[in-house]
């Protein structure tokens, strides 16, 4: 039902794209994992595993990585495709900058979109003003000030950076601790230092205010890249994301059902360590996963975004 | 309150602010804990999965049969209804309402909308419903009290104790909601007692 259609019933105010509805999708998300999938029988394995989301894509970073070239939106049929296949929320990036990805993936009713730095960006400085779609925008982030710019063009939710495509969780640890972090520095300060914390950081003043005040980011947070074992993912609920982005851990896996599967439980019971022992017994071996410290720095995906 | 997977801490929140002891249960000794459950908003297809991987489903259906009041919203409402349209044909459903649920029913994302209410119980001031990939209540029996509608559509159900919402009071700052539960709750506890 659209909105129009209710006013015309005789119901007040009602608006669809405000920032209520969109940062509540990912509230909603909360203690769950979305994965990345590249066909349909994917998605249909994930939602099985009992993902909260999915995110459509051509490659998972891994191969990205692997395969180098421009790395786009994914193509329009596998898209259709993946939604078609599932009922939970399909989500899909576009390229940094380029609105018109997401133009395009508004109008193919995906559920969020990712401004992502998994894919080529498409403008060096700018990224995409995401107050202007009814769909809801999650961006990478690897500190709080990032963060809050990203929140200020309008993001619903954010995701720490990590390292995409590497199966080695250290970059995930780094900005997710330089994110709390940044949060409980923002808290510690009295009220008229705020202000040049705000240009430190390159954050817009109201934001860290209210960052200051509630302690909290204003959207959810998940934690994304280099996610690849049950543990892992548990490690970062405990260091306080909200939930887990899992890429290539899962289809790179021997026996991806049953690493979806435990990476969802190991999410939901991260306290909880005699479950995560459970659920990773007989799991056969995760993605192979690269040290970040060998890659050359021209290599690095976290380092695209501003 | 349910907290395998959703908006567990605004409906903590809620509860606290409303003067309620609220916990969060994924265990059965939680469970076994709580006078009155709430089912959050999320993945009804996740909380469905988890409920009966970690063993929660039987215990969970003989403390409702034993009358336990639960207050559902939106993937929580899914999750208490007769049955599922549109879903996955594996899904979990409680039977608390006697009432079919199609999930996903106001569209995809983008079409997830507010709209003020208005509430039977709660008198003439509207509450803001926040609706998210909302659910629609179709089929309703005979025990179903309809407490508001969006257009001929229930989006707000009573049934004994028990509330259902296809959206999200959670996610406003109106209590109404929850006190109201609390109530319904309460009085249904003290008349099993006596």
């Amino acid at each position: 039902m659209t909105a129009e259609k209710l006013e015309a019933n005789g119901h007040q105010s009602t608006a669809t794209g405000g920032a209520r509805v969109k940062r509540g999708l990912a509230e909603m998300l909360k203690g769950g994992v979305i994965m990345d999938v590249v066909t349909a029988e994917q998605a249909k394995i994930a939602e099985d595993a009992g993902a909260v989301a999915v995110m459509a894509l051509e490659r998972v970073p891994a191969d990205i990585r692997r395969e180098g070239g421009v790395a786009r939106m994914s193509d329009v049929s596998l898209i259709r495709d993946i939604m078609a296949a599932v009922t939970i929320p399909v989500m899909a990036k576009a390229r940094i900058g380029h609105f018109v990805e997401a133009q395009v993936l508004q109008a193919l009713g995906i559920d969020y979109i990712d401004e992502s730095e998994v894919l080529t960006p498409a403008d060096e400085e700018n990224h995409i003003d995401k107050w202007q779609f009814t769909v809801p925008f999650v961006c990478g982030a690897r500190d709080l000030g990032e963060a809050l710019r990203r929140i200020g063009e309008g993001a619903a939710m954010i995701r720490t950076k990590g390292e995409a495509g590497t199966g080695n969780v250290v970059e995930a640890v780094r900005h997710m601790r330089a994110v709390s972090g940044g949060i409980r520095r923002l808290q510690s300060l009295r009220r008229d230092e705020l202000m040049s914390a705000a240009k430190n950081l390159g954050a817009p003043y109201e934001l860290v205010l209210e960052v200051h005040e509630s302690g909290n980011l204003p959207v959810v947070n998940f934690s994304a890249g280099g996610i690849a074992t049950p543990a892992d993912a548990a490690l970062m609920m405990q260091l306080g994301c909200d939930g887990n982005f899992v890429g290539s851990g899962i289809f790179k896996s021997d026996d991806p059902l049953n690493y979806a599967k435990a990476i969802v439980a190991a999410t939901t019971y991260y306290d909880k360590p005699d479950v995560i022992a459970e659920v990773s017994a007989g799991l056969g071996r995760a993605m192979r996963g690269i040290d970040v410290a060998t890659l050359p720095k021209e290599e690095l995906l976290a380092t695209r975004g501003w | 309150m349910l907290a395998l997977q959703g908006d567990v801490r605004e409906h903590l929140a809620a509860l606290q602010a409303c003067g309620a002891e609220a916990l969060p249960v994924r265990t059965r000794s939680e469970l076994d804990a709580a006078d009155a459950l709430v089912l959050p908003g999320g993945e009804s297809t996740t909380m469905s999965r988890l409920l009966r991987v970690f063993g929660l489903e039987q215990p969970l259906r003989e403390r409702l049969a034993g009358g336990m009041p639960v207050m559902a919203t939106c993937a929580g409402l899914i999750l208490g209804s007769r049955r599922v349209l549109d879903g996955r044909p594996d899904q979990l459903t409680l039977g608390i309402f006697d009432a079919d649920v199609r999930r996903n029913a106001y569209g995809r994302q983008v079409e997830s909308f507010e709209a003020d209410l208005a509430v039977a119980p709660l008198g003439i001031a509207p509450f803001r419903g926040v609706f998210i990939r909302a659910p629609r209540v179709e089929n309703t029996g005979g025990g179903v009290e309809v407490l508001a509608s969006i257009d001929d559509n229930p989006v707000a159900i009573a049934q004994g104790p028990h509330l259902g919402l296809a959206f999200h009071p959670e996610m406003t700052d109106d209590l109404r909601l929850h006190q109201h539960f609390l109530q319904r709750a309460a009085s249904a506890l003290e008349s099993n007692v006596a």
